[in-house]
């Protein structure tokens, strides 16, 4: 302790004091404080930056969240017209079933109307051309017949046999 | 020189209760951060600091004897 | 010794070859200049220390004050860990028998009885004995083992007592430019040259270059990991400045103590005395109210304990702090140079027993060995005194904003952090 004393000199703390005061000022003046500034606003600057980069990373998942509904509602949209279309598809075929069955049945009617009525027309013509024809006929094998007396005769005979066996 | 036996007395068991007690925090550390790998920097700051007051307490003595 | 001759050589060959070095690597690559001069210069310093030792010690075997026995070395190096009033590298004796010192007169400046005296301490023509009389504006003072006495009036010498300590003269209050005073100013200039201009790059660029680069990391080092978790986020700011320039101050003044100028600042015990006041000043003055309250009326303890408690806080606060402190950095240099100055004096004391070239390579090896870890020890010592400077600050501001559990008779329980607390 003696010792330790001894080699204690009070001249060497006073200016060792002085000095050390001397030197925190003019350190914390011309160096630390704008070497400590400029490296917060450097730390600053990353930290911004990486804030900055993070917060864009957010707006670019809540964009493609976005991105992913729209295409979503879209494809729900696409389905939903598709099943219209298709269900408009159908019903109209089932329509233009409908209706050309309709027209159909009606054209079969008409066409069985028009064809009974060509068909008694027809049959009315082939009566009056059968019976005209059968007159004619007739009055030609009468006519022809008739010249010839004897066989006039003999068919009034035959018919008569015939009509007797009747 | 005589009258230098007890300081030098006096010093060696100082130096003996230093080692020892620089010898536990060491190996104490040295467990610690074989446990915990991953904490070694604050076993180490934490060793260093209780290291340093062990030493500081150790010089005191010493120099109070001289 | 024709050994050591062509140590010498070899040395002034080496220098030569550096400088020539360093001027072609100059002309041809100017980008990497200053880190080449930074490197060359720490090259010299290391390849000096042990050649400058050397040099000292075996030369100072010539002539009549030559060093040679184990007292004379003991005494050399106890002289050594001394503040000195003048800056000595190197004595030897010339071929004419006389004995040459190589180094520089420094100013004392004394405070005495009347008034301030100043003159160069050449005057004292190198005597530590007090047998020179230096006289000046009526004061006459005298050169004794390294501290300037003022002789009292009437005195015509130095007297003595038994357990020599001058009788007839007073202690003058000594403010003079000392070899330590000499070594803080370097070191302080030193610190604003490299600092400075470190600041003033980053007007400049974001990044610094050159030295700049490797002083940056420190510093952040050093607000990192010792100024911000000691003392806490909020309040770090206020000391951080503080922390910075005693942590280098000291860092730069245990390197000075291992190049051969022989500088022995931080193991002034003025010095760290100093440095460790300044940290206590510190922290009594930030200290906070939860601070004072823990140490006055200690929370959680029976209440006849808390005065010997209070008296136990106090002396350890004021006392204990900082003196473990200011003797840890001193002890650790002083213990530092005088193993390694003892080291180099093996080539000395063993010369008899290992022949020459034995003892200097013994010393050479041991030397080295030690010096590394001194190199290792610079560092540590200010990472320790910053360290707990910060942690003793952080201690005095921390705030208590949690709070404490009542047990049934209305006493405090103490938590963890207490404890903890009052343990450190």
């Amino acid at each position: 302790m003696e010792t330790l004393l001894n080699d204690f000199s009070p001249g060497l703390f006073v200016m060792q004091t002085v000095l050390l005061i001397v030197l925190i000022l003019l350190m914390v003046k011309f160096a630390w404080k704008p070497i400590l500034n400029s490296l917060s606003e450097r730390e600053e600057g990353i930290q911004g930056a990486l804030d900055a980069a993070e917060k864009a990373k957010l707006e670019m998942q809540n964009l493609q969240a976005d991105n992913e509904k729209l295409l979503q509602e879209a494809r729900s949209e696409r389905e939903t017209m598709l099943k219209e279309a298709r269900d408009i598809k159908a019903k109209m075929i089932s329509e233009a079933k409908e209706e050309a069955k309709d027209e159909a049945d009606k054209m079969i009617t008409q066409a069985q109307a028009a064809i009974e009525g060509e068909k008694k027309a027809a049959i009315a013509e082939m009566k009056a051309t059968v019976a005209t024809l059968s007159l004619e006929i007739a009055e030609k094998v009468l006519n022809h017949e008739l010249s010839d007396k004897e066989k006039q005769l003999q068919l009034v005979d035959q018919m008569l046999g015939k009509a007797k066996l009747n | 020189m005589e009258t230098m036996i007890p300081n030098l007395v006096g010093a060696g068991i100082i130096v003996i209760g230093a080692g020892y007690g620089l010898g536990k925090i060491g190996g104490s550390a040295m467990e610690a951060i074989a446990r915990q790998p991953e904490a070694a920097n604050k076993i180490q700051t934490a060793m260093i600091i209780i290291a340093a007051l062990l030493e500081g307490l150790a010089f005191g003595a010493l120099f109070l004897g001289k | 010794m024709h050994l050591f001759r062509g140590f010498y050589l070899l040395f002034h060959y080496f220098c030569a070859r550096i400088r020539q070095a360093l001027f072609f690597s100059k002309e041809a690559m100017k980008i990497s200049n200053y880190s080449i001069k930074f490197f060359g210069v720490l090259l010299t310093c290391l390849l000096t220390i042990n050649v400058f030792a050397n040099e000292s010690t075996v030369q100072e075997q010539q002539g009549d004050e030559r060093i040679s026995t184990k007292v004379e070395i003991e005494e050399y190096i106890l002289h050594h860990l001394k503040d000195s009033h003048d800056f000595h590298l190197v004595s030897y004796t010339n071929d004419a028998g006389e004995r040459v010192h190589v180094g520089f007169p420094l100013p004392v400046i004394l405070y005495g009885n009347n008034g301030i005296t100043t003159f160069m301490s050449s005057e004292f023509h190198h005597d530590s004995d007090g047998k020179v009389i230096v006289e000046k504006n009526g004061n006459r003072f005298v050169n004794y083992h390294g501290k300037i006495y003022e002789l009292e009036a009437g005195a015509t010498e130095l007297a003595l007592d038994a357990e020599h300590h001058p009788v007839n003269a007073s202690k003058p209050l000594d403010l003079s430019i000392t070899k330590s005073v000499f070594g803080i100013l370097i070191a302080g200039l030193l610190m604003l040259w490299f600092f400075s201009s470190l600041a003033r790059q980053y007007k400049k660029r974001n990044i610094p270059k050159g030295f700049g680069r490797v002083l940056e990391p420190l510093v952040i080092y050093v607000r990192d990991e010792i100024a911000r978790p000691n003392i806490g986020e909020k309040k770090y700011k206020k000391f951080t400045g503080y922390l910075l320039t005693v942590f280098f101050f000291i860092w730069i003044l245990n390197l000075m103590g291992l190049t051969p100028f022989g500088f022995n600042v931080t193991g002034q015990i003025a010095v760290t005395a100093a440095l460790a006041v300044f940290t206590l000043i510190i922290y009594v003055v930030s200290g906070n109210k939860d601070f004072w309250g823990h140490i006055f009326w200690m929370p959680g303890v029976p209440i006849l304990i808390r005065p010997i408690l209070a008296i136990i806080e106090l002396v350890g606060t004021l006392i204990i702090k900082p003196f473990s402190l200011l003797v840890r950095l001193f002890a650790n240099i002083s213990a530092g140079h005088i193993i390694l100055m003892s080291l180099i004096a093996i080539m000395i004391n063993l010369k008899a027993d290992l022949g020459p070239i034995g003892s200097t390579a013994l010393s050479f090896g041991l030397s080295l060995f030690i010096f590394v870890i001194e190199l290792l020890v610079a560092f540590l010592q200010a990472y320790i005194f910053t360290m707990l400077s910060a942690l003793f600050i952080g201690m005095a501001v921390a705030e208590h904003d949690h709070e404490h559990e009542h047990d049934a008779h209305g006493n405090e329980v103490a938590d963890a952090e207490d404890i903890r607390e009052n343990f450190i």
